[in-house]
């Protein structure tokens, strides 16, 4: 099986870009592929805990959570990004983890397949 | 010992979103993958700048005065500094009425050597190709 790197910039409930990338992740993990989920920007607040169920907003953390647990999903926040934006590491959902950017380009070194998903 | 190719595209306003400084800082911190990868792996980080995204590339950005941050332009000059590759879209230069003095191509103020290249648009797509991963931004 191989492994996936996905990145994404975009914003989370602002956008449905970032509910395409737990998607997709979803997706390649039932698949058994092993995926590396890189949130940078905006994006980074998928990783923050406390989020709540609103009907009239899109809630990913529940299927973040679940492919965390059944492995093969990491899920990892840009460390710049959460700071800058008042997200600090007390902060972060459980199984997610924090780097800097370079970390993104060390899991894009062996991937078989990138995929940015960049705007907002 | 292997070396993977990773191609940013910038095809994002400057300052509208985020997405172009991202992608300029995410080619930069090219420079210190090294300490998660085995010895010799290298990770090479190359910049496209094309349709709107030439825009990021011109001189004279006001950041700090307008936004209190830096601008793209000083992104620019640091991965050119690092000897990171440049090209931008000759077509889409031409689209918005610039000139290549009109642009950041080097970092000489900083003592890099490195220069930016205006090349057609074919260029661009062979580079593209030539790589391992592409990033659209």
């Amino acid at each position: 099986m191989g492994k996936l790197t996905i990145g994404c910039f975009s914003s989370l409930v602002g956008s449905l870009s970032l509910d395409f990338a737990v998607k997709l992740s979803e997706a390649a993990v039932k698949k058994g592929h092993k995926v590396d989920l890189w949130l940078s920007g905006n994006a980074v607040m998928l990783s923050k805990k406390g989020q709540k169920a609103f009907r009239d907003y899109s809630y990913v953390q529940k299927t973040v959570d679940e492919l965390i647990k059944a492995g093969n999903l990491q899920v990892t926040a840009c460390e710049a990004c959460a700071e800058a934006r008042g997200y600090h590491k007390e902060d972060t959902m459980e199984g997610c983890k924090r780097f800097s950017m370079d970390w993104y380009l060390a899991s894009c070194f062996d991937a078989d397949r990138v995929l940015l998903i960049g705007g907002d | 010992m292997a070396t993977t190719k990773m191609g940013f595209i910038i095809r994002s306003l400057p300052y509208k979103t985020e997405a172009s400084r991202l992608a300029l800082t995410h080619a930069i911190a090219s420079q210190s993958v090294e300490i998660y990868l085995a010895d010799g792996d290298l990770v090479e980080a190359e910049l496209f700048f094309i349709g709107d995204g030439v825009l990021n590339c011109l001189k004279k950005q006001e950041a700090m005065k307008h936004y209190g941050n830096t601008s793209i332009a000083m992104h620019l000059e640091n991965a050119l500094l690092l000897d990171l590759k440049v090209l931008i879209c000759k077509e889409d230069v031409e689209k918005f009425g610039l000139a290549e003095d009109m642009l950041v191509m080097d970092a000489e103020s900083l003592g890099g050597e490195t220069k930016a290249a205006i090349v057609p648009f074919s260029e661009i797509q062979k580079a593209m190709e030539a790589v391992n991963h592409l990033q659209m931004c």
